[in-house]
């Protein structure tokens, strides 16, 4: 299925994250802690997170990568993304904006409990790196059978 | 174009149509310039080709584009720093750029905008004679 982000895109989400970075910047911590390994908003590459009863979905947006410089490791349900965007100017260039992000980036994320750090899989699709890690069989709710 | 159809397929649900059409994100774009041409490179992750829309009306440059990615039925978000796929940012040109011949590509969410100056306006060197 071709998703628009749909899940991402509802007027509820938006305004709760709104409201929440609005309240961080006035009420400073009292909208309660934030998460050890959160970043600052704006931070490259922004991320998603999706879940389903079968698999977890990290969306990476970051354009114009080298997929080799990509590192992606994922140790119990620590997921850790690293890699390098080099954005390459003309050297006699006359710049005007540079809004860009160049160099080096690392985000961690803890992913729910029961992801398989066996069962990874990472592509890279215009400018989006998308990794798909598979839930453990046994905590998907299961139809129990009435015989 | 294939973006036109999704926005009448989705006009049963006006929230959702509205919200598509009055939320979007602008993206991170750098400009330089270099003798004959200005470049624009702009960050659109997850807009495909045929999903991005460059054009020129007047002397206003607009880009616009909608990222399209792969998710199963019934994921549901988790955490979000992105939360609408509408690209939209608009640029003023100015006179002496070429805007029929603006050259567009996009690789891996990039886009490359070329914006060649006139050839009658490029800069030359002014020879100095010496005596």
């Amino acid at each position: 299925m071709l998703g628009y982000l749909t899940g991402f895109d509802n007027d509820v989400f938006n305004e709760l994250d709104r409201v929440r970075r609005q309240m961080d910047r006035t009420l400073g911590d009292w909208t309660g802690p934030a998460g050890i390994r959160s970043m600052a908003a704006g931070t490259f590459p922004p991320i998603n997170v999706g879940a389903s009863d079968e698999q977890v979905d990290v969306y990476v947006f970051a354009a114009g990568m080298d997929p080799k410089t990509l590192n992606i490791a994922l140790q119990q349900n620590l997921l850790t993304i690293e890699g390098e965007r080099k954005i390459e100017l003309p050297e006699n260039a006359q710049l005007y904006r540079q809004e860009r992000f160049s160099g080096n980036f690392r985000r961690v994320l803890t992913l729910p409990d029961d992801v398989d750090p066996d069962q990874v899989n990472a592509r890279y699709h215009d400018g989006v790196l998308q990794i798909t890690v598979k839930r453990r069989e046994a905590v998907r709710p299961r139809q129990i059978e009435i015989k | 174009m294939s973006e036109q159809k999704e926005m009448k397929t989705r006009e049963g649900s006006e929230i959702q149509s509205q919200s598509e059409q009055d939320v979007f994100v602008r993206p991170a774009v750098d400009i330089y310039e270099s003798g004959h041409e200005i470049t624009v490179k702009a960050d659109l992750p997850g807009v495909s080709r045929d999903r991005l829309q460059v054009q020129v009306d007047g002397n206003t440059l607009a880009i616009e584009g909608q990222a399209a990615i792969d998710m199963p039925e019934g994921m549901e978000a988790v955490y979000a720093d992105v939360h609408t796929t509408h690209f939209r940012r608009s640029f003023t040109l100015s006179n002496e750029l070429d805007s029929g011949n603006i050259n567009a590509e996009v690789k891996d969410g990039v886009l490359t905008l070329r914006l060649p100056k006139r050839a009658e306006l490029q800069p030359r060197k002014i020879e100095v004679s010496v005596g």
